[in-house]
C-alpha cells in the first residue's frame, strides 16, 4: 500500500479542521474542528509507524497518548465553554472580544461590563431547576 | 490499486466528506453526528493499516466518550435545535482560502516526499499484545506521566464546572 494514501487523507482532514477553527462561531464547533485536526495527526502517526516497521511501536503508542490528551483537552475545553456560557450567556467566539486588542474601539465590546459577576451563575442555576 | 488501497480510499472519502459536513452543516447536533461518522471511518482506516488496538481505542474514546461530551456541551449551552443561520463567522471566505492553501501545500509536500513510498502491511503489527508490551516496557514513564495529566485535567474540569467551590468572591453567594 502506498504511503501517500494515509498522508493525503490526513492532510485533507487537517485542512478541514483549519477551516472549521477559523470559520465557525460556536465554541463547541471550534472544539470539534480541533478534534478533526488531532485525528489527522493520529492518522499520520499510525501510517508512519507502519511504514517504519517500528519495533518499539512509537507511533502507535504516541497515537494512544494523543487520544488521551485529546480526551483531557475536550473535557477541560467543554468546562471552560460552559463557564463562559454561564457568565456571558453566549459561546459565540466572535462576540467574546474582551481580550481582543487593536480594534481601536473600546465600545465594540458588546458585552455588558459586569457580565462576569458571580450572580449570573446563580440565576442560571435557579432557571435550570 | 490493491484491494487495501481501494478500501482505504473509500474510507478516506467517507472521513473527508463527513469532516466537510462537520464544518459546513447548519445544525449543531448534526455536526456532532457527522463527527461520529468521520471518527468511525478513521477507525476503519486504522484497521486497514493493521493498527487494530488503536482502532478500538478510537471507537471507545472518540465515538464513545468525546462525542457524548460534545453532545452534552451542546445540550448544556442551550444550543438551538434545528437550523441555526449564524454558525459561520463573517471571515468564512478567508478561512476557506487558508484551508485550501493549507491543503494544497500539505498534499504537494506529501506527494513529492512520499509519492512512491510503499509500506508493508503485516497482520499483528498493532495488536493489543504488541502495543501492550511496547507501552509497559519502553514507554512506561510517559504512560504514568499521562495518567497524572489525566487526573489533573479531571480535577481541573470539576473545579471549573462546579459553582459552589469557586473563588472567594463567589463563595458568599454560593450555597
Amino acid at each position: 500500500m502506498h504511503l501517500a494514501y494515509p498522508a493525503v487523507v490526513a492532510a485533507l482532514l487537517f485542512s478541514i479542521g483549519v477551516y472549521g477553527v477559523l470559520a465557525r462561531r460556536n465554541a463547541i464547533l471550534v472544539l470539534m474542528s480541533v478534534e478533526l485536526m488531532l485525528n489527522a495527526v493520529n492518522l499520520n502517526l499510525v501510517a508512519f509507524d507502519v511504514w517504519f516497521r517500528d519495533r518499539l511501536h512509537g507511533g502507535q503508542v504516541l497515537t494512544l497518548f494523543t487520544i488521551v490528551i485529546a480526551a483531557a483537552e475536550i473535557g477541560l475545553g467543554l468546562a471552560i465553554v460552559l463557564l463562559v456560557y454561564r457568565n456571558r450567556r453566549t459561546i459565540d467566539v466572535d462576540r467574546l472580544r474582551t481580550l481582543a486588542e487593536g480594534t481601536g474601539d473600546p465600545e465594540r465590546t458588546d458585552e455588558p461590563g459586569p457580565a462576569d459577576e458571580p450572580g449570573d451563575a446563580g440565576d442560571l442555576e435557579e432557571a435550570a431547576r | 490499486m490493491t484491494g487495501q488501497e481501494i478500501v482505504f480510499a473509500l474510507l478516506g472519502a467517507v472521513a473527508v466528506g463527513s469532516g466537510i459536513m462537520v464544518v459546513t452543516t447548519r445544525q449543531l447536533v448534526h455536526a456532532a453526528l457527522w463527527l461520529v461518522l468521520s471518527f468511525g471511518a478513521l477507525a476503519g482506516m486504522y484497521l486497514v493499516l493493521t493498527a487494530e488496538f488503536v482502532a478500538w481505542v478510537q471507537v471507545l474514546i472518540y465515538v464513545g466518550a468525546i462525542v457524548v461530551l460534545l453532545l452534552f456541551g451542546i445540550m448544556l449551552t442551550r444550543a438551538p435545535i434545528g437550523t441555526a443561520p449564524d454558525l459561520d463567522s463573517g471571515n468564512r471566505w478567508i478561512a476557506a482560502a487558508v484551508a485550501v492553501a493549507t491543503a494544497a501545500l500539505l498534499v504537494t509536500v506529501v506527494v513529492m516526499g512520499f509519492g512512491d513510498a510503499k509500506m508493508p502491511l503485516e497482520a499483528g503489527g498493532g495488536s493489543a499484545e504488541a502495543l501492550g508490551s511496547a507501552v509497559f516496557r519502553t514507554w512506561v514513564l510517559p504512560f504514568e506521566v499521562l495518567s497524572v495529566l489525566l487526573l489533573s485535567a479531571l480535577v481541573g474540569a470539576i473545579v471549573l464546572s462546579r459553582t459552589d467551590i469557586g473563588g472567594a468572591r463567589s463563595r458568599g453567594k454560593g450555597d
